[in-house]
């Protein structure tokens, strides 16, 4: 991208078009890169460092985050020199009790806002939304962008939206969802990105895990081109979290390697690399099973979420 | 201008596909004259893994069809081997069998998958059971599926003894992960295909293909196999029985004639099922009080 001034005109009139094409090819080459058992090992616990924890159903009970968050800070109670994993990801209703159930704990609680996963509300209900997260004490906010409004063009109203929503956070780190499902082409995926950059998002999220598709290494490696345009324009280092469909430990593993061949080493950790999942972790706990013991393991050994 | 014969390439079957093993590698299978037949898959412990994801995920919806439903797809696979029965024989006989002693095994093998698909919705009746107690209680036994079995088919018959284990796995619910005879392996790759064609649902039934050396260690200590029959005389038979105790797998060794007219029978179905008693509280029935 050519040096200028990153205002929300410029961005619009020049972020990059992207060539789906080559995107694929070098998607599908990230997968075919033969892993050695160590690092896979060490690649595995990192995976789990980076976990979100993640429970957004309706049918959401108290009872069921606590079990979560249990979980979150006792991944394994067999095995020795597990980490934690990075965060739950809660609705806001849910804030208050995770919050309570992780102290102690340097587990972080993320809360969805903004009416999610629509985002069809007024501002007054979105910024309320995510107050009461704050209020409740979430770490972080996971908001939607409007991808009406987005795809009908609007998009300073897409900027202001999440620029107010990101001042109503406070010292809350902001995620900024852009439900790439939902975008059709990666050109929109790259735009909003630059946007929600722009914005002051702290990270940039895929999906919300109600829509399929949800993050595809396609889209996540347009996400992370972004990610590093930014970073080389200003020296400002942005999040990125894939969630949804990741859920087994090869492909997380995958998603690592893209990581470190497109923004580098300095994003291969918790703080600005994130995967959304629920039943990552178990994929992952089992896989290190196997490293240790040297026997499949079977989902039966493991905790149902 | 002659015609060049286009040749099958023999690949493994794990979840309602074909494909290479993960590995790579191949064996050459040869004939009785020493002529090379096919190269077959050389299966390794990743493919095992794989067709036991596959067995699992495909577990709950074939053991929740209906017994009789199980009972017509069973059959439809007598019906397509029946009609793929020249190249079955073919095949035999291309590995060293006789012609005659082809066609028996060809014939056995569908008779053998008529008969298990006849016990599909009987066997219950016959294994289940009222039971009578010493309280004011219905006390029922009823049969459930043990869950995904691995088969090490037996390695002297191509086809009758592999049949003559997986249908009564099949029969009763399970799901199967099957290692086929090393020497005598085209035969199981095309049994693989009749599967395919006959309304089994992709992963209830995966076949490898490879050497039992490599793999008896990985399907004896896999924790997400629930039981294994073992049709094979080996030297690691008693490893393989010590493994199994890890999960505590059921474990059977079946050295048998699979020609012979005691290999088929309920016990091959009920081998592989588990029993659950439910105590259910009754007032007193037609005066039987207590004793019901």
């Amino acid at each position: 991208m050519k040096t200028m001034v990153p205002n929300l005109k410029n961005i619009i009139n020049h972020s990059p078009s992207i060539d789906k094409v080559g995107v694929e090819e070098r998607c599908a080459r990230f997968q075919s890169r033969s892993i050695k058992n160590e690092s896979k090992w060490e690649g595995l616990k990192m995976v789990l460092s980076m976990i979100d924890l993640t429970t957004l159903e309706g049918k959401d009970t108290p009872g069921k985050v606590k079990q979560m968050c249990y979980k979150a800070h006792h991944l394994n109670d067999n095995m020795s020199d597990l980490p934690n994993v990075a965060a739950v990801c809660v609705y806001p209703s849910m804030v208050k009790l995770a919050k309570k159930e992780l102290i102690g704990t340097n587990i972080k609680v993320a809360s969805v806002s903004t009416a999610f996963p629509s985002g069809q509300a007024p501002l007054s209900v979105k910024l309320s939304d995510t107050k009461f997260a704050v209020d409740n004490g979430a770490d972080e906010i996971d908001m939607v962008i409007s991808r009406g409004e987005f795809l009908s063009g609007d998009y300073n109203f897409v900027h202001d939206e999440i620029a107010t929503i990101k001042e109503a956070c406070g010292h809350a780190r902001l995620k900024v969802i852009l439900e790439t499902g939902e975008l059709s082409t990666l050109d929109n995926v790259r735009l909003a990105s630059d946007i929600a950059i722009l914005a002051g998002a702290d990270f940039i999220k895929t999906s919300t895990g109600k829509i399929s598709p949800a993050a595809t290494m396609p889209v996540t490696y347009t996400m992370l081109q972004a990610i590093r345009d930014h970073y080389v324009a200003t020296g400002k280092m942005i999040g990125m979290k894939p969630a949804g469909g990741i859920s087994n430990s090869k492909l997380a593993l995958h998603y690592l390697v893209m990581v470190k061949e497109t923004v580098g080493d300095e994003w291969l950790n918790n703080t600005y690399f994130r995967f959304g999942a629920s039943s990552l972790a178990n994929d992952v706990l089992m896989q290190i099973q196997k490293a240790k013991t040297g026997i499949y393991s079977s989902a039966d050994y493991f905790s149902i979420d | 201008m002659g015609r060049l014969e286009v040749l099958k390439t023999y690949k493994i079957y794990i979840g309602g596909a074909f494909p290479r093993t993960e590995s790579g590698r191949t064996y050459p299978l040869h004939g009785k004259k020493g002529d090379l037949l096919a190269n077959i898959c050389l299966s390794s412990r990743k493919d095992v893994r794989n067709a036991v994801v596959a067995a699992r995920k495909a577990f709950g919806g074939w053991s929740e069809k209906t017994a009789f439903n199980r009972g017509q797809i069973l059959y439809r696979i007598a019906e397509m081997m029946e009609g793929r029965k020249a190249q079955l024989m073919e095949e035999l006989v291309a590995m060293g069998f006789t012609k005659v002693a082809a066609e028996k095994e060809v014939l056995l093998s569908i008779d053998r998958c008529i008969y298990y698909a006849g016990w599909c919705d009987k066997y219950q009746a016959v294994v289940s059971s009222v039971n009578p107690v010493a309280s004011a209680h219905f006390n029922f036994t009823v049969a459930e599926p043990t869950g995904v079995v691995a088969i090490i088919a037996d390695e002297k018959t191509g086809l009758l003894g592999l049949v003559s284990l997986l249908l009564p796995i099949l029969a009763g619910g399970n799901t199967a992960v099957v290692l086929a005879s090393q020497s005598l392996a085209m035969s199981s790759i095309t049994l693989a295909e009749i599967i395919h064609s006959s309304d089994v649902p992709g992963g209830v039934v995966n076949i490898l293909t490879g050497d039992l050396n490599e793999l008896a260690e990985t399907f004896s200590t896999h924790m997400d196999i629930n039981a294994l029959a073992l049709s094979r005389s080996t030297d690691l038979k008693k490893k393989i029985a010590e493994n199994c105790t890890v999960n505590v797998k059921r474990f059977f060794s079946y050295d048998k004639n699979w020609a012979d007219a005691s290999a088929q029978g309920l016990h091959f179905i009920s081998d592989f099922q588990e029993y659950k008693t439910t105590w259910h509280p009754i007032e007193k029935i037609g005066g039987a009080g207590g004793g019901y």
